[in-house]
């Protein structure tokens, strides 16, 4: 953890956005978060829904964390990030239900579970507490759309071999046979194995150049 | 933690003061979240079941909720838990009544709401309002074609004196439905398919006798 400070504290806040995007992808790199990751990423849709509400509590809880960092004492922080956390999760799950009843029926039990997420809390606890603000919502921003973009690659995958489909749009032939089995959970294992597989391949390529 | 060395201990009157702050302000923020959004999804429940009303009574343009009471059905208040819907065409004709009905499914409760039609003594229409069942498999209960098709008639006559179903509702193996009151099942969803049967049955020996016997209670609509 002593690393993790020494170089936030060096980086820029773009490089901040930047690195939850691509180095340390949430999704990809750091494999946290892996229980939304693979039951409602079988679709494109409930997978954006899903990395949006995960981004906005993380965005949130990461300020809030970060402006409270001198007023919370360390034996009870854990404490306090878990109501921080939970209390930004159930706005979102008001504010998705008041969006639309269809989707909210599709994310189901998985809203709430944002608050165990290790994602949201890992940077409250290794990066908001210890940095500015600014640089905590740069860091929850580029963290967030990470894992936005990894449970939408997995989303993607799954709807069209799945349903055929992309965002709900039937894009393959009417014959097209529809593998029922990526819509089910094990689908979502078989689709992170497969884009882990791309991302662990192409890192070995680089470091061997 | 090499930080932990730096900083002392703090008191019990600091963590309190953090814990209680926090929960206030956490309070707050969601009390004012749920004020700011009920309006919005009591609206919406309300139009995702108006919208499901319309689908399972074909043919129709308004309705009204009644409920049974004191042996007759009145136009229910909002306070009201048991009601039904009564549809109506846009000259006011009385089409159906849209029940919802609830019962175990495989993975959850299924909620679900059909059309009954009290002149055809048919279920007219049928909704999935609520189901957690397994996606490709139970879930065919809502978008199965051949499975839909089942509920666009399906006879739910009464007996000779007209207190109960002639036949009661019941779901047999997909492809062997030989009379009107079968709902033909689903092959990969039997638990499912099985569970709309019961829980049509459970709810048509109930409902489907008292509305037929007081289905004049309905056609007083025209004049509104």
């Amino acid at each position: 953890m002593n690393k993790e400070i020494t170089k936030a504290t060096t980086l820029s806040s773009t490089d901040e956005f930047i690195k939850g995007l691509w180095k340390e992808n949430p999704v990809f790199v750091q494999v946290l978060g892996m229980c939304p990751v693979l039951a409602v990423s079988n679709t494109a849709i409930n997978a954006l829904a899903m990395g949006l509400a995960t981004a906005f509590v993380l965005i949130m809880s990461n300020s809030l964390v970060s402006l409270l960092r001198n007023f919370i004492p360390k034996e009870v922080r854990i404490a306090s990030y878990i109501l921080i956390i939970a209390t930004f999760v159930t706005m979102i799950d008001y504010a998705i239900q008041a969006i639309s009843v269809e989707l909210h029926k599709n994310l189901g039990a998985f809203i709430s579970l944002i608050v165990v997420n290790c994602l949201i809390l890992s940077r409250a606890e290794a990066f908001a507490s210890k940095n500015t603000l600014g640089k905590s919502i740069m860091d929850a921003l580029g963290m967030g759309l990470g894992f936005t973009l990894g449970l939408v690659s997995l989303g993607l995958v799954r709807e069209i071999l799945g349903s055929g489909a992309v965002f709900g749009i039937p894009i393959l032939p009417e014959n097209f046979q529809e593998w029922v089995i990526m819509i089910l959970p094990a689908g979502g294992f078989f689709t992170l194995a497969a884009w882990l597989l791309v991302f662990n391949l192409y890192k070995q390529k680089r470091n061997a150049l | 933690m090499t930080d932990s060395t730096t900083i002392a201990p703090s008191n019990s009157l600091k963590m309190l003061r953090a814990m209680a702050g926090i929960g206030v302000l956490c309070g707050l923020l969601i009390v004012l979240t749920y004020e700011g959004t009920l309006p919005r999804i009591e609206l919406l429940r309300a139009q995702a079941l108006e919208e499901a009303i319309f689908k399972v009574v074909p043919g129709i343009t308004q309705m009204q909720a009644y409920t049974y009471k004191n042996n007759a059905f009145v136009p229910a208040e909002e306070t009201d838990l048991d009601v039904v819907y009564a549809g109506y065409d846009s000259e006011g004709a009385f089409k159906g009544i849209a029940i919802v009905a609830t019962g175990q499914g495989y993975a959850d409760v299924i909620k679900i709401i059909y059309g009954y039609d009290p002149e055809k003594e048919q279920v007219v229409g049928f909704y999935v309002l609520e189901s957690k069942e397994t996606p490709g498999l139970g879930d065919k209960i809502e978008k199965d074609p051949t499975f839909l098709e089942n509920f666009k008639g399906l006879d739910v006559t009464l007996n000779a004196d007209k207190t109960a179903l002639k036949n009661q509702v019941i779901t047999v193996k997909k492809g062997t439905k030989t009379n009107a009151w079968e709902v033909d099942g689903i092959s990969g969803a039997t638990i499912s398919s099985r569970a709309i049967g019961e829980i049509l049955k459970q709810s048509t020996s109930e409902w489907v006798p008292l509305i037929y016997q007081n289905k004049t209670a309905f056609k007083s609509r025209g004049n509104e």
